[in-house]
């Protein structure tokens, strides 16, 4: 998305290049309604379906709406008080620390497996496949997938048990591992796609360049350290940070595997209950809204970090 | 740096083969460690799904044992499958999805080609604009404004029909609009002029010049899509809770439920949605990396 605004200067250059059709009535520069009818329908669904709701969860945010009635007093900060004040709802962001530090293990093992298969390997094929394919899996299966291996006395209690680490362990029913092991099943989950983009960069750094580090002298390490990485630094940077927001933002596999039980209530999760179970629309609102506005200022780090013209990488 | 200058030692011929073996081992510990370490990422990897697959093939008695890494007695048996396919409401839940799946993709498509069309080959007053809130619109996570979009959707009368999620599919979605704008760039403006003065109009030129040149863009925007569509959970549970609108992901969510305890009819319904996914994969693994890396690195 970075690159949006750096198109719409481009672009203007080219309006000079394009006569006109005979047909047009005003000046040369002047297209008519033309470019408004491919518009009409799109820009009906960009206004109706994200720019009203963004508006309308501004201003829900402020009321004490239950999402039903017409009852729709407004309360100004009243909301936001309460989530600032009140622990348990706003504990939830603790929650996302665990998705965090996992982001940093998911990116380090894209990292260190994009970069040995992009080297010559026997099976390099099938190694890439089977890295990637977890992140094209269904979100619900795989959350029954891992309800199964973290059964107590299950499969993975049978792994840590034959490597003596213990064979009975409540993974999802105990708080203090209930997280670790949700975030696990993410970096399960989402470390190939990570992994393809960086294996995707790897590819466009150009082989002279390998070939005269070799020539050099250079060892692996320092085609790494010296080609690789500043190769692929902007695809890294941005991972991390879609990461980060990611982390804030889960839903799916707590969700689906625990229900938000055991201290696993991530932000989203809380937000959802809120709005269409407690009915509480303006505080859910109010939560969403403070999500949204720590995503942009995420994604503001973000652009200040990485430069726009070098995301365009691929 | 002045290792070409000097002078081959001459006077020690045991010493190069020496550092050499020594080296050749190093070399061979690491590639022992990278094979390694491969092989233990493929076993992470596949060792849950092979797991449930097993558990998907084995007899209540024998899923009841709780031994995971136990092959089943019978390699072949199927009736897992059966009562996830027709107790968990599989047929109807692949008919939606399918169902949504198309008109979406479709929807997306052409929605993303024609705003990139008339994004990137007109110029007229209020275009900054336009791209400006585009732009807005995919800094917003979907995930935080369901909120006030449930009520946006309740209000069209849409809840709790599949229109509810295939106008969200086709209405948020900037990602494939910012795909085709990239391509649409690569597509030379004389071949419009051309089109244009043999008298074909701005709907022709589209229809005909841009949307074909436009290819490589619709094979990732589909690609993309398409999994994301057949994978969503949250937007056909948020909105669509009937029974019988039921998609692969709420299908099987809900096919929990009742058979909580028998694990080996939940493995099957879990392999049976895996399924298509991996023939997929394996039918279009190119298609489907180049996908990702042009779809994802926005």
């Amino acid at each position: 998305m970075a690159s949006l605004t750096a198109m719409a200067g481009r672009r203007t250059l080219r309006r000079e290049e394009r006569p006109d059709g005979p047909r047009r009535k005003r000046g040369p520069s002047s297209p008519g309604i033309a470019p408004w009818l491919f518009l009409l329908v799109p820009l009906g669904l960009l206004v109706v379906f994200t720019l009203i709701p963004v508006a309308n969860m501004f201003w829900y945010s402020v009321t004490n709406w239950d999402g039903l009635g017409p009852e729709k007093d407004f309360v100004g900060l009243r909301n936001y008080v309460t989530v600032a004040t009140r622990p348990q709802l706003f504990e939830v962001f603790f929650v996302s620390l665990y998705y965090i530090a996992a982001s940093f293990v998911q990116m380090a093992l894209a990292l260190y497996f994009a970069t040995v298969l992009s080297f010559k390997l026997r099976l390099r094929n099938l190694f890439k496949g089977i890295i990637f394919f977890p992140y094209l899996i269904n979100g619900v299966a795989i959350g029954f997938i891992f309800l199964y291996v973290f059964q107590p006395g299950g499969t993975l209690d049978r792994i840590t048990g034959a490597l003596g680490l213990g064979d009975n362990h409540f993974w999802l029913g105990d708080p203090s591992l209930v997280n670790w092991s949700l975030a696990g099943v993410s970096v399960w989950r989402f470390m190939g796609l990570n992994f393809v983009l960086f294996l995707g960069a790897i590819a466009s750094i150009p082989s002279p360049l390998y070939e005269a580090a070799e020539l050099d002298g250079a060892n692996r390490w320092q085609q790494f350290r010296y080609i690789i990485l500043p190769g692929i630094k902007p695809i890294v940077s941005l991972s991390f940070i879609l990461a980060i927001s990611g982390s804030l933002a889960v839903f799916e596999i707590p969700y689906i595997m625990t229900g938000g039980a055991n201290g696993s209530k991530t932000f989203v999760i809380q937000t959802v209950d809120l709005a269409f179970k407690f009915n509480k629309v303006g505080l859910a609102s109010a939560c969403a809204v403070i999500l949204l506005l720590l995503i942009l200022v995420i994604t503001w780090v973000q652009r200040r970090i990485v430069p726009e013209e070098r995301v365009e990488l691929s | 740096m002045s290792v070409i200058d000097r002078p081959l030692p001459v006077a020690a011929p045991s010493a190069p083969p020496e550092i050499s073996a020594a080296v050749r081992l190093r070399r061979r510990v690491a590639v022992a460690l990278k094979y390694a370490s491969l092989v233990l990422a493929a076993l992470v990897m596949v060792t849950p799904i092979v797991v449930v697959w097993m558990t998907s093939l084995k007899t209540p008695a024998e899923a009841a044992a709780g031994e995971p890494f136990t092959p089943p007695s019978n390699w072949f048996n199927l009736s897992n499958y059966v009562t996830a396919f027709v107790d968990g409401g599989m047929a109807q839940a692949f008919a939606n999805t399918s169902f949504i799946l198309v008109v979406s993709v479709t929807g997306t498509v052409l929605i993303g080609s024609m705003t990139a069309y008339a994004l990137d080959r007109f110029s007229f007053r209020g275009r900054s604009m336009v791209l400006g809130a585009f732009l807005l619109a995919a800094l917003v996570p979907a995930v935080t404004t369901q909120v006030a979009t449930f009520q946006v959707i309740d209000f069209f009368g849409l809840f709790n029909t599949r229109w509810s999620a295939i106008v969200l599919y086709i209405g948020t979605d900037i990602v494939s609009i910012y795909i085709f704008l990239q391509m649409i760039r690569s597509i030379p403006v004389s071949m419009d002029e051309a089109a244009r003065i043999d008298g074909a109009g701005p709907w022709t030129v589209y229809w005909r010049i841009i949307l074909p040149n436009l290819k490589p863009a619709i094979a990732t925007v589909v690609i993309v899509k398409g999994i994301t569509v057949y994978n969503d959970f949250y937007i056909p549970f948020l909105y669509m809770p009937s029974e019988d609108l039921g998609t692969i992901s709420t299908s099987l969510f809900r096919f929990k439920g009742p058979f909580g305890a028998s694990w080996e009819a939940i493995s099957a319904g879990a392999i049976l949605v895996i399924v298509p996914t991996l023939i997929v994969f394996l039918a279009l693994q190119r298609y489907i990396y180049n996908g990702f890396t042009s779809g994802s690195v926005k």
